[in-house]
């Protein structure tokens, strides 16, 4: 379902030389599948999301999503995949303060290319327990709702690949198990894959799949050597 | 989600910016809608005061300006007079057969109330009766009418009928007496009195500000006759009545002034066709007799709108469009420094899969509303103000202004402020189109 093979990718230091960030041989995810991705603060996890998502290009490489190769694809085209087959669910919610929790949702579905479904919509917030807050802004919604539309709209087109930045960092512990249920039986719901980043014991050990950047990416390996 | 919902959701999380952006506009294109409405009110109303005939004949030693000034819009000093023979060439004369109506008009008295002056205008009843002061839209003439009374009338000399604009300001009324003052000062000699017997329709022309007496009456007041002896320079007075007079006599006593004595201060000419126009207009100014001129007022209003008019319209209209392209400038520079906060926003919609054309966009979307939003509430602001301004402006210069008409230019408005907005949308567009994903989505490495 997902296959990186070969990717790399560096920034320019000021200096003028290459800070290689990414490195990474091979990464291979199933359909379905549920891997978490732990890895220590600037080990590159939200340039391997970015990269994957198609928002960041690589240098190098191949990344695969459904067996097409998003790093040959032009710029307008790769926006239109991600729209239809990567969800993602950020740590800082990124919900849109101008637009309700409903419109939010609907949002994910506008740059498709296809008519948004306000009906889904509303029962993609209701699945996560959000009937009630339709017309509520971010504003007047508790973290943990705000969380829960955030998901909500990460499932908002159906994706094969749901990616996960440490989606549980700015929620209250009592909260933290709630949106990794959420997130998993959403998933497992809808058989989408899902690469979560996280640097949370409590929350990778509940996965059978854990990978560690720091194992994967060559260039953080080289970095630390 | 269309990016119009969008670009509004965004336009109302700013609302406080965006009111202040878009009240610019709506001020901005207000003002303009104003100066163009004076604009055509005043071709309009210049237009229509020289309506209904040909040509002015007066005086030659005035000059066509000043003679139009004069007769048309009743401004100026009185131009030298020419004989009443001359008029009478138009009537059962040389002139007659190209001649459907010939109106003479005397000029040189005036009224003075409230610390206004109205010029009185000496003529016929058939300045009411057989001219049209301008044309309805399906090109019918439009005639005199009256709101109170009726036309004076030619055998009873001391009738007369006043403007809208006169009834008004001085509040005269039909059956009230008025007494002309001799010239224009207010400290000349005052005249007997006449009988006002109607009060005129507003007409939008500067008859509105004019009263209009019996000529008859008028050369039977002090000083305006003329000499038997054309030579003499001696105070010339009227012929007074002689003996008992009839308190039913509508004309106090008075005999008619023969004609030897009586003189016109122009003459308004409506022929009866083209070619009768050419002709008299040939003979009148290139015949031997240079007793006259005549002029064709259509001809010289239009130069006084294009010289005078036209060229305060354009400095005002250029003032009103520097306001708009400020107003303008405030949307790129509103929209612009919001870029910085909403470049979160941005990302996000690129993250969910906006192409860089989408969010472009989207900010284009949102200026054009901007703009569009503004400018409506500009038109309905500016015919707002019209609509208040409307009865004031009627009962102090007889103007009607059409404030529910929507005019070509008000049309027009609209793709303009969408081409106007897309250009000052354009940077911050930009901006948008050019967002780092990455690095406003606050990701580190």
């Amino acid at each position: 379902m997902l296959l990186l093979e070969n990717v790399r990718k560096s920034y320019r230091e000021p200096s003028g030389e290459n800070l290689p960030i990414l490195d990474i041989p091979r990464l291979e995810i199933a359909a379905s599948e549920q891997v978490v991705l732990r890895g220590r603060s600037g080990s590159g996890k939200t340039t391997l999301l970015n990269s994957i998502s198609g928002l960041t290009t690589v240098d190098g490489g191949r990344i695969e999503i459904n067996g097409r190769d998003i790093v040959g694809m032009q710029e307008v085209v790769r926006d239109r995949f991600r729209a239809r087959h990567i969800g993602f669910v950020f740590q800082t919610f990124n919900l849109l303060p101008a637009f309700t929790a409903l419109e939010n949702v609907m949002l994910g579905m506008t740059f498709t290319g296809q008519r948004p479904d306000a009906s889904r919509a509303e029962k993609l917030l209701a699945d996560v327990g959000l009937a009630h807050r339709l017309t509520h802004k971010p504003a007047a919604l508790s973290v943990g709702e705000q969380q829960r539309v955030a998901v909500a709209r990460a499932l908002a087109n159906q994706p094969t690949l749901l990616l996960a930045d440490e989606p549980t960092a700015n929620v209250d512990p009592a909260h933290q198990q709630q949106v990794i249920d959420l997130l998993r039986a959403a998933c497992e719901r809808e058989k989408i894959a899902m690469l979560l980043v996280t640097h949370s014991p409590e929350v990778f050990d509940q996965f059978e799949r854990v990978e560690t950047l720091e194992e994967i990416n060559h260039a953080v390996a080289e970095a630390m050597s | 989600m269309s990016f119009w919902k969008i670009a509004w959701r965004n336009m109302q999380q700013r609302a406080l910016a965006s009111s202040l952006t878009g009240l610019s506009m709506a001020l901005g294109v207000a003002l303009m809608l104003l100066v163009i409405v004076i604009h055509e009110v005043t071709v309009d109303h210049f237009s229509r005061d020289a309506q209904g005939y040909h040509l002015i004949v007066g005086g030659s030693k005035g000059g066509d300006v000043q003679l139009v000034m004069n007769t048309v819009f009743h401004i100026g000093s009185a131009i030298y007079p020419i004989p009443y023979s001359y008029y009478q060439q138009f009537v059962d004369g040389a002139y007659a057969p190209y001649t459907a109506i010939a109106v003479p008009y005397c000029i040189g008295d005036s009224y003075h109330k409230n610390g206004l002056r109205f010029r009185v205008v000496a003529t016929t009843p058939d300045l009411f009766e057989k001219i049209a002061y301008g044309a309805n839209d399906d090109g019918t003439d439009m005639h005199y009418e009256f709101s109170a009374g009726r036309n004076f009338k030619a055998e009873h000399f001391f009738e007369a009928v006043i403007g809208s604009v006169v009834a008004s300001k001085t509040e005269l009324k039909v059956g009230d007496n008025f007494q002309p003052t001799h010239g224009m000062s207010s400290s000349g000699e005052k005249h007997i009195e006449f009988e006002i017997v109607g009060i005129l329709k507003p007409t939008g022309t500067s008859n509105d500000r004019a009263m209009f007496a019996n000529m008859e009456g008028f050369y039977l007041l002090e000083d305006h006759a003329e000499p038997l002896d054309k030579d003499s320079s001696e105070h010339v007075v009227s012929v007074k009545p002689t003996g008992p007079v009839d308190p039913d006599d509508p004309n106090r006593g008075f005999q008619p002034l023969p004609s030897e004595r009586r003189a016109v201060t122009s003459i308004l000419v409506r022929c009866k066709n083209d070619f009768g126009m050419m002709t008299l207009d040939q003979k009148i100014n290139k015949g031997k007799d240079r007793t006259a001129i005549a002029v064709k007022p259509s001809y010289i209003v239009q130069d006084m709108l294009d010289n005078i008019i036209g060229p305060v319209q354009i400095v005002l209209l250029v003032l009103t469009i520097l306001i708009i392209v400020v107003a303008g400038i405030s949307i790129l520079v509103s929209i612009y420094n919001s870029m910085s906060e909403r470049s979160h926003d941005i990302a996000v919609m690129r993250a969910l899969g906006a192409s860089r054309t989408a969010v472009m966009g989207i900010i284009l979307v949102e200026s054009i509303l901007l703009s569009l939003l503004g400018g409506l509430a500009g038109v309905l602001l500016g015919h707002t103000v019209l609509a208040v301004i409307s009865p004031l402006v009627e009962a102090q210069a007889g103007i009607t202004l059409k404030f529910w008409q929507f005019n070509q230019q008000e049309i027009l408005l609209i793709p303009g402020l969408v081409a106007f907005a897309s250009l000052v949308g354009f940077l911050p567009a930009l901006t948008a189109y050019r967002t780092d994903v990455g690095r406003s989505l606050g990701g580190g490495r």
